[in-house]
């Protein structure tokens, strides 16, 4: 019997535009002088972030008779900055990432990163250097700049970083959300339902838009901004309905990153989720030094269906999960 | 019933949504890169026939709804009930005017219609895709017409009301595509 998932799912014409914007991103970092590194897709250790689930196997072999567990990468950050400590400089790279439970029009669960660090930018040069790559690939205008604070009042007249929890709740449910809303007990959780169901859709429709200083809850691996506790060195980019990039002014401080992830794990333990053990080698390296730096993640999947105007991950992967 | 959480949730699945059966449409994942997982789901309530947009918190569960569609043929009806019966086994269901809806208009006897079942009881009849009836009234439309621009009304054997080009006539036979309520072609 003939079964028609041999065949591709992007087609060839929108392959063949991928490796041109493929092409041209190398060419944009190789003028800046950024090197390109590869580094490890099986990583001993993985992310303890607790909306990351990873997938992991074991390596059998000489050395390792009883197996090594290896987790596949959710981004290639923990080894990127290992080099940056070990004075690498400014380095880029193209690479899969893996997570689990994750599948729809946006996601596939093996999707293509540029993920790129610039020690010396805070996240606001990053920002500049990223601009000047979308209107690289996408020819549109500079992108637009908002804070976290601004984006989530134009939208809903609420500020998130004062809010208490039960005016979120009664926004969630004002908004349609009263099932999630009622029972929701994260602050963080109902921020985050507002901002993606109520807030992206108003902002980046015409160009690209830059919202940056994220709630200090959702700093990630960002540091906090010394001129205000209350937010973080974080920044996203968003454009036409889609999330295409985080990025972070580097947390540096291996004590505080090390705490963060203890918090994730206490998280993890209190909502019912497996436990991470923490990227052991990833705080050594903070230990030992990185240099101030800003970094941020790109989904190539998703720059090249807005280059190519398509509305599925699908139609820019040449064969999606389906058809893996 | 079995619960169902949101990694089973895709199209044609049937769950109970405040006290409604209810089927699902569409499903999207939507998740920030650093941040919880939401499900955005299509659904259509199944005795009211609306859709609306329902968000969940992905990995939560949601009750399944005792629901089936079964292939059941059309005999008659008694002005309160329409009554179908299972060419195999000749067990007989009667569906109430709710459950119709507007599709009683659409019933030909033999035809055989898809009856929605909730715990035993008909809530919904969909009627074939295409049926033929005969038209019982329309003008007779102006001679040598065969552009069938505009076209006109014309009263089925039925009841119902379809637009039909002008060149068709009183007793002839027409097929119609129930789900946009419009002609297809005549019945030679």
């Amino acid at each position: 019997m003939s079964n028609v998932l041999w065949q591709p799912s992007a087609d060839i014409e929108t392959l063949r535009h991928r490796a041109a914007i493929i092409r041209r991103i190398r060419e944009f970092f190789y003028a800046r002088d950024v090197m390109e590194v590869e580094t490890p897709s099986l990583s001993a250790a993985s992310v303890t972030d607790v909306h990351l689930a990873t997938f992991s196997t074991e390596f059998v072999g000489p050395g390792h008779a009883g197996g090594l567990p290896l987790y596949l990468q959710t981004s290639p950050e923990f080894a990127m900055k290992r080099l940056l400590a070990a004075g690498s400089g400014a380095i880029f790279q193209l690479c899969k990432a893996f997570r689990n439970e994750e599948a729809g029009s946006h996601h596939n669960p093996e999707f293509t990163m540029l993920e790129w660090y610039r020690p010396g930018f805070d996240e606001f040069a990053l920002m500049d250097e990223m601009d000047e790559l979308m209107q690289l690939v996408l020819g549109v205008e500079s992108a637009e700049r908002l804070t976290y604070q601004q984006a989530f009042m134009n939208a809903l007249g609420v500020d998130p970083l004062t809010a208490d929890i039960s005016t979120l709740q009664q926004i969630a449910t004002e908004q349609g959300f009263a099932d999630i809303a009622v029972n929701e007990t994260h602050r963080d959780t109902l921020l985050q339902l507002l901002f993606c169901m109520k807030v992206e859709p108003t902002i980046g429709q015409e160009k690209p838009c830059f919202v940056y200083h994220f709630p200090a809850s959702q700093a990630a691996l960002a540091q906090i901004c010394q001129h205000d506790e209350r937010v973080a060195g974080r920044f996203e980019l968003y454009f036409k309905n889609m999330e295409l990039a985080n990025g972070f002014n580097e947390l540096t401080n291996g004590k505080e990153q090390a705490a963060r992830f203890s918090e994730d794990n206490q998280y993890r333990e209190a909502n019912g989720l497996k436990q991470v053990p923490m990227d052991e080698r990833l705080i050594a390296a903070l230990e030992y030094g990185l240099p101030q730096c800003a970094g941020v993640a790109l989904g190539i999947d998703r720059l090249i269906m807005l280059a190519t105007n398509k509305q599925k991950i699908k139609d820019v992967l040449a064969f999606d999960v389906e058809r893996a | 019933m079995a619960n169902y959480s949101t990694n089973e949730f895709k199209g044609g699945l049937k769950i109970m949504l405040d006290g409604e059966p209810c089927s699902i449409l569409e499903n999207e994942m939507v998740k920030p890169g650093k941040g919880q997982a939401f499900n955005r789901v299509r659904i259509r309530k199944l005795i009211t026939g609306k859709v609306l947009e329902k968000t969940f918190k992905s990995g939560e569960s949601v009750e399944g709804a005792d629901v089936m569609d079964t292939d059941l043929a059309y005999l008659y009806t008694d002005g309160e009930f329409w009554h179908f019966m299972n060419n195999e086994t000749f067990e007989q269901i009667a569906a109430d005017e709710k459950a119709l809806g507007d599709n009683a208009k659409w019933l030909v006897e033999n035809d055989v219609c898809t009856i929605t079942l909730w715990n035993g009881s008909p809530i919904a009849v969909t009627p074939p895709n295409f049926v033929e009836l005969e038209i019982t009234e329309t003008d007779p439309g102006l001679k040598g017409d065969t552009a069938g621009t505009g076209g006109k009304p014309a009263t089925l054997s039925t009841g119902a009301v379809v637009r039909v080009p002008l060149f068709v006539q009183i007793g002839e036979v027409i097929k119609v595509d129930t789900r946009s309520g419009e002609y297809g072609s005549r019945v030679k």
